[in-house]
Formats: structure tokens, sequence, C-alpha cells
């Protein structure tokens, strides 16, 4: 039955679910237990399972990532939480040289059932240091699984997924997105983890975003269609890997592609999209394949500033409008 | 001393010294290659600590951790195959000699990256303490090592919640080419334990039963619930840091010093075999040793000359059928380079 939930109940309501079922799920990260986690999302979960099920770890990233590690080679199911996306950069070598790495080095000998969840983004007026989408840095290594849920709905499904694999795979989440209130339905079937989702019919462009930009691409569609353009948005739901397919087949339709990111442009998940788009559809494009992205720019702590430096729903309206009227 | 034992670690000391300095050989050769950090000094540690554990405790080692798979009972040709290269070898020839694991035998891996020993050990006993098992784990590295943010992070996770973790530091004085006093403000490693209330210890990791004893101690007092435990195993690597690296920053007479008076292997010999030596052999080998000499000699088992003979002519038979079985092995290829990453998929496909 569904029902309207934020997204941090949604994940609250998926660890419990699993951690109920199986007593090899655990959680480590700061301020998990006793207080229920920075954006709640393990409320409650503490009293219930007790502190070796929810660990409350010291300040550091480097080494409790690791230990989830340790933990994943033995059995254990961690669901590693790392308060911010920011602080994962301390943590890269456990995800990348470790995580990502064993199950390959080792020859296939181990499996890797670590989850790491982080939530990224541009909040509000948190500065430069408290405002990154590192989403690139993680999307080029190979044997790591990147899921970006945008509702409730898919917070719910991924982070069961996620924690059913044997395959690391992070979780990324985003700062405004927690007390954003959706549908969840736990008894839905779940689509696949890394399917991508058409949120919204069209036939004049596609626009291909993720994470909290989502909404932002609705809210541009919704405009444009009262200038007479049918924008089509499909929330890709997981960079690595990315659902080619469901993005060709509604190319095949509109023949223009608008990729919407909140992460700096240079290099970002936009590019690795626009060329495996490229790659796929070039002879049925009716024009190059355009992103509207965050700037060049670390993101500045001033209000105005900081909004002008990633997309609004203006910018995206204007994109669309150019790439479909030259 | 039970003398099985001596004669079991005598001979893993004798295989890895074999075995190593063959590697060395057929990396000049062209056979391995890459990056080679080889073990010859430092037998006695990683044999007196592996021989204390038990098949059901982990082992987290470095990238100087041939050795360490041997002892742990990985197949010399199995370690070989990998460090050529091959589908054989115990990583599939995916991992090389840096990364060698074995899961049935809880050899957790070689860690390439400095530091990273400690929280894979930490994890692995963190899972062990929260289903109560009785099982330990061993987790090495070197003295370069203890300047990592993740030594001081793991250990202190370790005692804040009595994971059953055995620290082993490998001193072998040099981080590559700079030596402890001039990266490590406080040289006695050991005593960097104690700002985590870890008990901890310095025994000479140049003689295997030290070394020996003090895991068997520590690790008694690890399945009695105490928590982590700390042993500083100073000792000496007799090569370079790599295959690519001379060791010429190191005094001569330093190398010479140790490799004529503590050799491990040579201390070992001596403490096992019981033919009596002539005064010549006592001052060879060294005034140090003489105690330790004489002591085994009234009380030790009978181990003939003879027999020293036989057993090192065996583990030579042994690396050159490794060696044998490597060279004849087949190389991985790209499917199974990918099946090994997707080991894990459970069957799911994806775009």
């Amino acid at each position: 039955m569904a029902e309207q939930v934020f997204y941090w109940q949604a994940l609250n309501r998926a660890l419990d679910a699993e951690m109920a079922v199986d007593d090899s799920v655990v959680v480590l990260g700061e301020d998990v237990g006793l207080y229920g986690g920075s954006y709640r999302v393990t409320e409650g979960l503490h009293a219930k399972y007790g502190e070796w099920r929810l660990r409350d770890m010291p300040i550091s990233e480097g080494s409790f990532t690791g230990l989830g590690v340790g933990a994943a080679m033995v059995g254990l199911r961690p669901v590693v939480e790392i308060m911010t996306i920011n602080f994962a950069l301390l943590a890269l070598d456990a995800i990348i040289n470790m995580a990502a790495k064993i199950p390959f080095m080792s020859g296939g000998q181990f499996s890797m059932p670590l989850v790491v969840r982080m939530p990224g983004g541009v909040a509000k007026q948190l500065a430069a240091q408290h405002s990154q989408r590192l989403e690139q840095t993680l999307m080029n290594v190979p044997g790591l699984r990147i899921a970006v849920p945008a509702t409730p709905q898919d917070a719910y499904w991924q982070l069961r997924q996620a924690i059913n694999s044997d395959e690391p795979i992070v979780l990324l989440e985003h700062e405004l997105l927690y007390f954003s209130k959706g549908e969840l339905d736990e008894s839905r079937q779940a689509p696949p983890m890394h399917r991508a989702q058409v949120c919204r019919q069209g036939g004049d462009l596609t626009i291909v975003t993720y994470s909290r930009m989502c909404d932002l691409a609705l809210q541009a569609a919704t405009q444009l269609a009262e200038t007479g353009i049918e924008a089509e948005v499909i929330d890709l739901r997981s960079l690595r890997p990315i659902d080619w397919d469901s993005c060709v087949v509604s190319l095949e339709k509109t023949h223009r592609l608008l990729i919407v990111e909140e992460d700096s442009g240079f290099s970002g998940a936009g590019a690795e999209i626009a060329a495996g788009l490229a790659e796929r559809c070039f002879l049925i494009m009716d024009a190059p394949p355009r992103r509207v992205a965050g700037r060049e720019l670390p993101i500045a702590y001033n209000a105005a500033l900081e909004a002008a430096s990633i997309p609004r729903v203006t910018d995206v309206v204007s994109a669309a409008q150019q790439l479909c009227n030259p | 001393m039970e003398s099985g034992l001596l004669k079991k670690m005598l001979r893993d000391m004798l295989l890895a010294r074999a075995f190593e300095e063959r590697a060395a050989q057929e990396y000049a050769q062209g056979n391995i290659a890459g990056f080679l950090h080889l073990y010859p000094g430092e037998e006695a540690v990683g044999v007196g600590v592996l021989h204390a554990a038990e098949p059901a405790d982990y082992v987290v080692s470095t990238y100087r951790e041939h050795v360490h798979a041997l002892v742990r009972g990985v197949p010399a040709r199995m370690v070989m195959a990998e460090l050529f290269g091959r589908k054989t070898g115990c990583s599939g020839g995916l991992g090389g000699s840096m990364h060698l694991f074995d899961r049935e035998r809880r050899f957790m891996g070689g860690y390439a990256i400095v530091g990273e020993t400690f929280p894979i050990a930490i994890g692995i006993g963190y899972a062990i303490a929260m289903r109560e098992l009785p099982e330990a784990v061993i987790c090495f590295f070197g003295d370069g090592a203890v300047n990592q943010g993740t030594f001081h992070e793991s250990l202190n996770m370790a005692a804040l919640w009595k994971l059953p973790v055995l620290f082993v530091c490998e001193n072998n004085h040099y981080q590559i080419g700079t030596e402890i006093h001039r990266h490590s403000a406080v040289a006695e490693v050991y005593k960097r334990a104690c700002g985590y209330r870890i008990p901890a210890r310095r025994v000479n990791g140049m003689d295997v039963l030290a070394v020996h004893r003090a895991t068997e101690e520590a690790l008694a007092q690890i399945r009695a619930g105490n928590g982590p435990q700390f042993i500083e195993c100073e000792t000496y690597r007799f090569r370079g840091h790599s295959m690519a690296d001379p060791g010429s920053y190191r005094p001569k007479v330093e190398l010479q010093a140790y490799e004529s008076t503590e050799d491990p292997v040579k201390i070992a010999i001596a403490e096992t075999v019981t033919a009596y030596p002539t005064a010549e052999q006592i001052a060879a080998v060294g005034s140090d040793n003489i105690a330790s000499l004489t002591g085994s000699l009234r009380s030790g088992g009978h181990f003939p000359p003879e027999h020293l003979d036989a057993m090192q002519a065996e583990i030579a038979a042994e690396v050159e059928a490794a060696v044998h079985f490597a060279s004849e092995s087949p190389e991985p290829t790209l499917a199974d380079a990918q099946a090994a990453l997707d080991c894990n998929r459970q069957g799911e496909v994806l775009v």
C-alpha cells in the first residue's frame, strides 16, 4: 500500500527490513547509533538491534570504511555511512583500492557485499568543502556500482538491492532529498537496480538526468509543455553501469539529447553520458548533445552565488528551447 | 619446545630462503616482472608468528608476503605461478607478487598500499568479535606503515572494541630507503601501541623461537578476550626494498654484520642441529649466539647434519618443481579477468 514518506524514512525502512531478516547486516558510521544518524536514516535502529549491529564510529573515515571491507570479506554485509561525500575523499583508498579491487585481484575468491552510503550535492550554503558531488571520481572505477536514488521509492528499493548484492555498491544520496516526500509502496516489485526510468513521456527531446536534478528537469518539462515542447525525462538511477538501452529507445523517438547534472560539467558524468549516447545514436540525432551542468567553480558560501553555480529550472528550459529551435 | 615443531619451522625458513632466492633469479631472467619484494633476513618473523597461529586464524599481509603465504600452507607452486602471472597462481595470475590471496587458508591478501592491512584486519576482527568466535587475526606490517593514518585509526578501534587482532610489526629498520630514525620520532615501534592501551612488546625478530613464544603468549591473551596485542619484531632484510632497489643507502658493514651474526636461518640451524660445531664454526656464527647454541645442544632433540642436508635437497626439489609448474602453466585470458571482476554478480545481466 502506497504512503507518503520522507526519503530518509524510506532508507530507514529499507535498513530495518534487511536487518530484521539477516543478522549479518551491520551499519557502520559516525553517529549512526545512539544519535540515530545525521539525517535520521538510522533512527530507532540502535535500540532495536544493539551496538554491534549499529556501530558509532570514531572520525576515521579511511579506516572504518576499510573495516567494512574486511568485515565483508568474511561474510558480514556492512552498510557504511559516510556522513557526507566530502569526507569520502578520506575513504577513497578503501573504496577504490580495496573494495573495488579485492574480488578481482584475488582471482574471484572473495565476495564484497559492501554498501557505502553517502549524501552529496549542493545543499544550503554549506560552502565549498561541504558542497561536492564526486560521482565522476567513482564512475571511473571498474568493480564499483553506483546507484543514485532520486525518490523515496527508489531509495527503499535500491538500498535493499544494494545490501543483497555481493558486489561493492556506492549509494549516492543527496542532502536536499532527505526531507523531500514521495510515494513509497514497500510491496511493489523493484526493477533491476541499474534500470533507468522514464519519469515523463514526451516526443521532442530527451532529458537524461539523475538524483536531485530529476525534480528540476520535471519542473522544466512542465514549463516547456506550455511553450509547445514535450520533453521526455529519464532518471538514470544508476551511474555505473548506465542503462544505455532505455536512453536509446527514447532518443529513437525524440532525436535530441539534453543532459542535466548538478556536478561541474568538465569530465563529469554528463560527458560520459553524452559520449556513450553519441556513439550509439549519432546517426539518428538531429542536433549535437547538450549539457546543463554546474559551473567550473567551487561552491561559494554566498547564497546567490551558490544558486548561480548549479543548474536552475530556467537554465534547463532555455537549453531545451535552443536544442529544439536552433 | 618440541623438536617436531622446531624442525617444521626450520624447514619453512629454509624453504622461504630458497624460494625467494630462486624468485630473484627468475626475475633476473625475465620470468617475473613488476615489483618483487623479497624476504631473506626476515624469515624468523613470518615463520615464528604463523606457526603459533591456528588454521582458523586469519592472516592479512603486505606486499612482502610470499613467505607468509608459504608458511600458511599455500603450495609453493601456486605462489610461484602467481609470481609468473599464470592462471594456476593463487590469485589466478591477476594479483601478482603483491596480491597473494587464498581464501581457503584464510590468507586474506597481500596489500600494496602501505597501511591497508590495518583496516582490513580490524574488519575481520569486528566480524569475529560480533559472532563471539575463538578466532584471531594476524596483521603484518612494516616499520614504515606506522606513520600512516590507518595505523592510528585502526589501533584505536581495535582497542575500543577489544577486537581479536594481533598486530605484528616487521621492523626491518627501513621504509624503502629511509632509516627508521629518519622517519619516526619514536623509533621503538612497540611504544606507539601504548597510546591505545594495547599491550606491546619488542622481540628479537631474528630468533624464531623468541618470535614463536611471544606470539603464543599474545594469542593466548587475545583468545582470553583481552583484546588486541602488539609485537614488534626487530629484523633486517638482506636485500634491497624490491628487485628495483640495490639497497645502496645502507652501510655495508651493517648488512655484513646482520648477515654474519644475525642470519635467522643460520641461527635456526644452529638451534636445531645437534652436531657439535668446531671452534671455528662457533667463532663464525658470532658470540651472541653461543649461549643459545650451547643451550639447544644441551636440551634439543636429535637432528644430525645429514638430516639437514636431506631437508635442503627436498626443498630444492620443491622449488624446482614450483618453477617448472609455473613456467608450464597457461596464462589467464581476458575472459578469466572479466569473470573475476564479475564473480559476485549472481547471474544478474547488466546493460
